[in-house]
């Protein structure tokens, strides 16, 4: 019988602990997909954030580093500029990208450092247990904004691709999402780009991924999908955001 | 052929002479010379520099650049270096080998940019959060700052821990020959921790986080174990003139030279004064200091701080002798003459209780 669909090398044989309905589980798959298609087991180093996407490195088998709280992008320098030939990518959410890392992963891309910055962005601190991420909606409900989140005293989403497109260093921006299989396509293609980027060694890579946080947004799988594609694609809209051919 | 240079700029070159391939930094006075020396003598001798967008990114990326097997340095001044304790935090939790250089300056807060030694305790103490320690080289003159260099990387490597060269403001500005030829990077150290790619190889993982509190006690006790074995291993200090002391001084880094001029002068007034240099301030010479209590009854602690060694010598002492401290905080370089009138006072007062 023809094998049509097998667990990745790239992945180790084991459990994902995330929630039911968690886009990290899905997004850690198509990572060790592209490294398997790519044949890059053996170059690929990973950069694990704080949150609930540090516990990739349980997953990927690859070399992985867990870097503090928003200093991914500053650790992937260092470990890019001594290993030039490898591919290096820092696996990031929001909370870690957008607010506490914002210097960091603002001045690698400056820089166009030689990295990919895989962008978790669920629009809450989902381990700590769903507070206001950089990236929360305007009006949105979270533990640390009760009544919604108010631009007056709580400021406004942050657009990361859209910041970062206008640093020189930048060279490939692209926001996809994992709502639907259609989509979950276009993600890893998204990273097939990026990482192609890296190796070509065009500039700065990032690939923002909206992604399901059910638990934390208090919806169903299913809900949790569609609110993706019907209310946050609004304030983040998807596609390649800047491409330095 | 003797060169002569800044102790910034020494440490520097000591640096690329070491093997350090890796050097981040970030502006901040009275260190400047040093990351402008690496600017441009990295590049040539094929080394990596960046100027970091901040100190925190700086020593992320010697954490980055350690973690994939380079000999790595950043260097700053105090309130930079408080920002860096973070990320000395993470280097000594994952064991991974740095060298982090501190020309301390007055503080607390933005203090000024003059010479001082308060920050004796963020240095000794691990300086970050968590249960652990950083290697401390205090050394007292340009040459001895360049000849630490090579032991503090080998340090590093040799118990995969960060490494602090403690110097001040004095020490990095004033200019001295300095000797290089004998500064070479002596040894391999096995490198079987870090991440290179998994090619032909199980995957490796380099963390500090563990949820399992029973893996994280069992962490916490083998660096203990660590932190022991560079105790009872790599002690380091000097002493001059203590054979028939009646009273020694206690000082490290520029203090003690300064001190070591002052002592010059008290013996030309025949006060039997000599000095006891610690030059790892971690692992501290705890016994060292005991040892001399035995024949010496008078301590005199000078520090350029409101006395942050003294605890040392103290804990050092456990109730034996008599100790006086002398501090001047705030970036005050005191002369060899104000230090041996204060010792000089000091002296002929405790022989007068003594006799009465």
């Amino acid at each position: 019988m023809k094998k049509i669909y097998t667990r990745p090398n790239a992945l180790k044989d084991t459990h994902f602990h995330y929630c039911p309905g968690c886009g990290h589980g899905i997004i850690n798959r198509i990572i060790a997909e592209v490294i398997d298609e790519l044949g890059l087991r053996g170059k690929a180093i990973c950069v694990a954030p704080a949150g609930c996407g540090m516990l990739i490195y349980n997953y990927l088998d690859i070399d992985t580093l867990e870097s503090a709280h928003g200093r991914g992008a500053a650790v992937a320098t260092g470990i890019k500029r001594v290993l030039p030939e490898n591919l290096i990518f820092s696996y990031q959410g929001d909370g870690d990208l957008a607010a506490i890392g914002t210097a960091e992963g603002f001045h690698a891309a400056n820089r166009g450092e030689l990295i990919t910055v895989i962008f978790v962005n669920n629009g809450v601190y989902g381990m700590t247990g769903g507070q206001m991420a950089p990236t929360t909606l305007k009006e949105q409900i979270t533990t640390t904004t009760p009544s919604g989140r108010n631009p007056v005293n709580a400021g406004y989403p942050v657009k990361v691709c859209e910041v970062f497109s206008v640093l020189d260093g930048t060279s490939y921006l692209e926001r996809v999402a994992v709502s639907s299989p259609a989509n979950i396509k276009k993600t890893k293609k998204a990273i097939i780009k990026a990482f192609q980027h890296q190796l070509n060694r065009t500039g700065f890579s990032l690939v923002e991924i909206l992604s399901p946080c059910p638990t934390n947004w208090k919806m169903s799988p299913l809900e949790a999908f569609k609110w993706i594609d019907e209310v946050m694609t609004k304030q983040f809209p998807l596609g390649v955001i800047k491409e330095v051919k | 052929m003797k060169r002569l240079m800044s102790g910034n700029a020494a440490v520097g070159e000591a640096a690329i002479l070491s093997g350090c391939t890796c050097y981040f930094g970030y502006p901040i006075t009275p260190q400047n010379e040093l990351t402008e020396y690496m600017a441009k003598r990295m590049p040539e001798s094929g080394g990596i520099f960046i100027q970091a967008e901040s100190e925190i990114a700086a020593i992320n990326m010697v954490l980055g650049a350690s973690v994939a097997g380079a000999r790595a340095m950043t260097s700053s001044s105090s309130p930079g270096i408080s920002l860096k304790q973070e990320g000395i935090s993470y280097l000594a939790a994952d064991e991974l080998p740095a060298v982090i250089v501190n020309m301390v300056r007055g503080g607390p807060g933005m203090g000024n940019i003059s010479p001082a030694q308060s920050d004796y305790m963020q240095a000794t103490r691990g300086g970050g959060h968590g249960d652990y320690k950083t290697i401390v080289l205090a050394p007292s003159s340009v040459q001895e700052l360049a000849d630490i260099v090579p032991v503090a990387f080998d340090l590093a490597d040799m118990y995969r821990n960060p490494v602090i060269i403690l110097g001040d403001g004095m020490l990095g500005q004033m200019m001295e020959p300095v000797e290089f030829e004998h500064i070479k990077k002596t040894k391999d150290y096995p490198k079987d921790y870090i991440l290179t790619g998994a090619e032909n190889r199980p995957s490796r993982m380099v963390r500090s986080l563990l949820f399992d509190t029973k893996e994280e006690e069992e962490h916490n006790w083998k660096l203990f174990r660590k932190f022991q074995r560079i105790e009872n291993n790599e002690i380091r200090y000097e002493t001059y003139l203590v054979e028939d002391a009646e009273l020694v001084v206690i000082a490290y880094g520029i203090a003690a030279r300064i001190a070591k001029g002052a002592i010059k002068r008290l013996r030309q007034e025949s006060i039997k004064a000599g000095l006891l240099r610690p030059i790892t301030l971690w692992p501290f010479p705890y016994k060292q200091i005991r040892e001399l209590a035995k024949t010496i009854n008078d301590f005199f602690v000078f520090e350029m701080s409101t006395g942050q060694m003294v605890e040392d010598v103290k804990l050092s002492l456990e109730g034996r002798g008599h100790i006086s401290f002398y501090g001047r905080p705030g970036g005050v370089i005191p002369t060899p003459i104000e230090i041996a009138r204060i010792i000089s006072r000091h002296y002929y007062k405790s022989q007068k209780v003594r006799k009465s």
